[in-house]
């Protein structure tokens, strides 16, 4: 159990410290050297190397290969739409997730070093980093599945948004047209064309729903009394037909907790709700005005965040990345942490210094090291981001979450036989990685130099 | 250190200590509510995975909470009835196997090389070593596609296989030769003296010596490789497919198949999962050193 915390991994962007290496114990002969060495640069020669030259010279021809077309292939990519927001993405997942991810990381590595069960936390926050994306991917599939009864994702969010928003009550209610003379007043609400008036009910018939289908158990509806302005909003059908469209008739369900809005000039002077038996009073105020029932009564039902649509499916897709990859920074900054002398801090706390002080003004700037090698072996890691998206976004959303390592697939394998656009993304992605190349190169000859 | 602590906390007042416990206590249930947020999404692939396909298209996995029963070994067994999927379970393990041993076997040599011999040049070789370590796998698809293609080895295992050992194979010689250049020159003199040679120098000094790298080497690489998606989407067919690939092609009805698709992602994760119970210290190292892939 205590491994997790305890192993003090190597570094990610840099290499660990190279030890000098030793002059040769045996005198070797080369040829035995060349034969310890020549199968593996064979295959390094053959399998990376070679295919680094052939990607350059490829990305300068055309779709089939036949043609030369020199640098178009690099300009396709930032003047076809879609490749375009492969490259959009791929920016916003490497300037986003990374720092995230090293955010978080870096919180759960400091507050788990003052719980007693802060190891079975770390081994809990970095299993995910066992799987496959693929399997991660599957995960979050179910997870931000639309309907509230089947992803968990939505259910939460359902649950939440009900505890403050009341749901509408009748989503496919509407007033029956032949009879009443409530009309659409657009945005989905309706509104009467004549006034109500003192002593007259106003008769508000809606249908669309089926009477069993109502919620709870709805009394009769009654029609309204007295000499205020009152009204009746009530359901105009019973199961077996018969009454009179228009008029309450006897068995005929009233309509519960729908609003209804005095309107005068554009304006609502006066709202009520109807009771349990569909009827509603007004204030006197309201005489004379149109009554209006709002699109709210009949919105549907709210039904969850749309995930995975065109406009949250990368973030989701991050989100997805973030819980696999935070216990990699978190075990890698706790690897630092451990390493920090608790007397700055301690020194720190003595001065006065409350805890978010230490934390910013000592911790941090202790791990910058830490913090700067997770961020750039993140970084590098999201820049080639693949499976993830490919299993995530659904077929509709695929194009809004593309990346540039998942456009390289499509326009080459995945249908889109351009092996041209897909050489030219590959050197892109090859480039992008180059400033991290020439660190690893410099750190590893200042070592040897010392 | 102690008696600066006990100090300090001496100095503490009253209501600084209760502070700091209800602040304890914050903590406590913020780490706990994360934990959970952590295992949640897992769980819920795992009841999943238990339950009947006409449960999981009318209710969240949660409702096994209040309907225990509905828990049934059902998609497992008609999983396992497949031959798709076991016949790709298989080709992931001849598939990582080869691609591992000889990662860790190739790598062990030219470490080896790298550290402790003579040659012309031995330094810039190196360089070239470490400037490959960050190459994208991205870069190789199109160009060893053709390649695999032209040899006639493309869609077989042995194209995968090749793929990852290529890429395996600069983490390999870069974390082992540093890892034997520790070693102390003094028992490779001692063997020497004894009248070893190079190859008994290797086998018998330097491979036990270098276990713990060898180890986090090979798990690192076997995880790679049993994970990968990407690369055996290219160079494998219907016939050679790994899991991750059989898999992925499910993934396209989801929501209608989440009894084929759950159990299978559970089968694909129980050998990682292990190997992550099992080894954790070399999971972790072998993790951690290895990430700039």
């Amino acid at each position: 159990m205590t491994s997790v915390a305890n192993s003090t991994g190597g570094a990610g962007a840099l290499p660990a410290p190279a030890a000098e290496p030793g002059k040769s114990v045996t005198g070797t002969r080369l040829w035995v050297a060349v034969l310890f060495l020549l199968p593996a640069f064979v295959l390094l020669g053959a399998l990376v190397v070679y295919p680094i030259g052939y990607s350059i010279w490829r990305s300068l021809y055309d779709a089939d290969g036949s043609g030369f077309v020199g640098l178009k292939n690099y300009g396709d990519i930032f003047a076809n739409d879609a490749t375009l927001t492969a490259v959009r993405n791929t920016a916003i997942w490497v300037a986003v997730a990374p720092a995230i991810v090293t955010a978080l990381g870096l919180i759960f590595a400091v507050l788990t070093e003052r719980v007693r069960w802060g190891t079975a936390f770390k081994l809990i926050v970095f299993m995910p980093m066992a799987i496959s994306m693929l399997a991660a991917g599957i995960i979050f599939r179910l997870v931000y599945e639309q309907d509230p009864n089947l992803g968990a994702a939505n259910a939460v969010a359902k649950s939440i948004h009900d505890t403050f928003v009341s749901s509408s009550v009748y989503p496919n209610a509407r007033p029956n047209a032949a009879v009443s003379d409530l009309k659409p007043s657009g945005g989905g609400s309706f509104t009467t064309t004549g006034t109500v008036r003192a002593g007259t009910p106003a008769m508000l018939p809606l249908v669309g729903i089926a009477p069993n289908k109502l919620p709870g158990s709805p009394e009769n509806a009654r029609t309204a009394s007295g000499s205020g302005v009152t009204g009746t909003v009530w359901l105009d059908f019973k199961l077996g037909g018969g009454g009179t469209k228009g008029k309450v008739d006897p068995g005929e369900k009233a309509l519960k907790g729908v609003k209804v809005e005095a309107v005068k000039g554009g304006k609502v002077v006066a709202s009520a709700k109807s009771g349990a038996d569909g009827t509603f009073t007004l204030p006197a105020s309201a005489d004379g005005a149109r009554l209006r029932l709002p699109a709210s009564n009949f919105s549907a039902p709210y039904n969850g965040i749309d995930w995975l649509g065109p406009t949250l499916v990368t973030p989701a897709i991050i989100g997805a990345y973030v819980w696999m990859w935070a216990g990699f920074a978190m075990v890698l900054i706790a690897a630092g942490l451990a390493g920090v002398d608790r007397n700055l801090l301690e020194a720190a706390r003595v001065d006065g210094a409350n805890e978010w002080q230490v934390f910013r003004r000592v911790t941090v700037p202790l791990l910058a090291p830490v913090l700067v090698v997770v961020l750039i072996t993140l970084m590098i890691n999201v820049m080639k981001i693949f499976d993830l998206v490919y299993i995530i976004a659904p077929q509709p959303s695929q194009d809004d979450a593309n990346v540039l390592a998942l456009q390289l697939f499509l326009s080459s394998f995945g249908g889109g036989g351009n092996e041209g656009v897909g050489s030219a993304i590959g050197v892109i992605l090859l480039l992008l990685v180059l400033p991290v190349m020439f660190v690893n190169i410099r750190r590893l000859r200042r070592e040897r130099q010392r | 250190m102690t008696t600066l602590d006990t100090a300090v906390r001496g100095r503490r007042s009253f209501a600084s200590r209760v502070a700091s416990g209800a602040a304890g206590g914050v903590l406590r249930i913020f780490l706990i509510l994360v934990a959970l947020f952590w295992l949640v999404p897992t769980f819920g692939l795992l009841v999943s995975s238990f339950r009947d396909p006409t449960d999981i298209a009318t209710s969240g996995w949660w409702k096994v909470f209040t309907a225990p029963s509905q828990l049934t070994a059902k998609s497992y067994q008609s999983l396992l009835e497949k031959d798709a999927i076991t016949h790709a379970f298989f080709n992931t393990i001849w598939i990582t196997v080869p691609a591992t041993l000889l990662v860790v076997l190739l790598g062990a040599m030219a470490g080896y090389a790298f550290a402790w011999m003579d040659f012309k040049g031995r330094d810039w070789w190196f360089l070239v070593v470490v400037a490959l370590l960050v190459v994208p796998v991205q870069v190789a698809l199109i160009p060893l596609a053709d390649l695999f293609g032209k040899i006639g080895i493309f869609g077989d295992i042995i194209g995968v296989v090749l793929f990852h050992v290529g890429f395996g194979l600069p983490f390999a010689i870069f974390l082992l030769r540093n890892f034997f250049a520790e070693i102390p020159r003094e028992l490779l003199e001692a063997a020497r003296l004894d009248g070893a040679g190079e190859t008994r120098l290797f086998l018998t000094v330097v491979l036990p010596l270098g276990a713990p790298a060898i180890a986090s080497l090979g798990i690192f690489q076997f995880l790679w490789v049993w994970n990968d998606m990407l690369v055996a989407l290219v160079f494998s067919n219907a016939e050679s497919q790994p899991l991750t690939v059989a898999l992925q092609q499910q993934v396209r009805q989801f929501g209608n198949n989440i009894d084929v698709l759950a159990p299978g992602a559970f089968i694909s994760m129980v050998v990682p999962l292990v190997v992550f119970f099992a080894f954790q210290r070399q999971f972790v190292s072998g993790v951690m050193a290895g990430a700039v892939k």
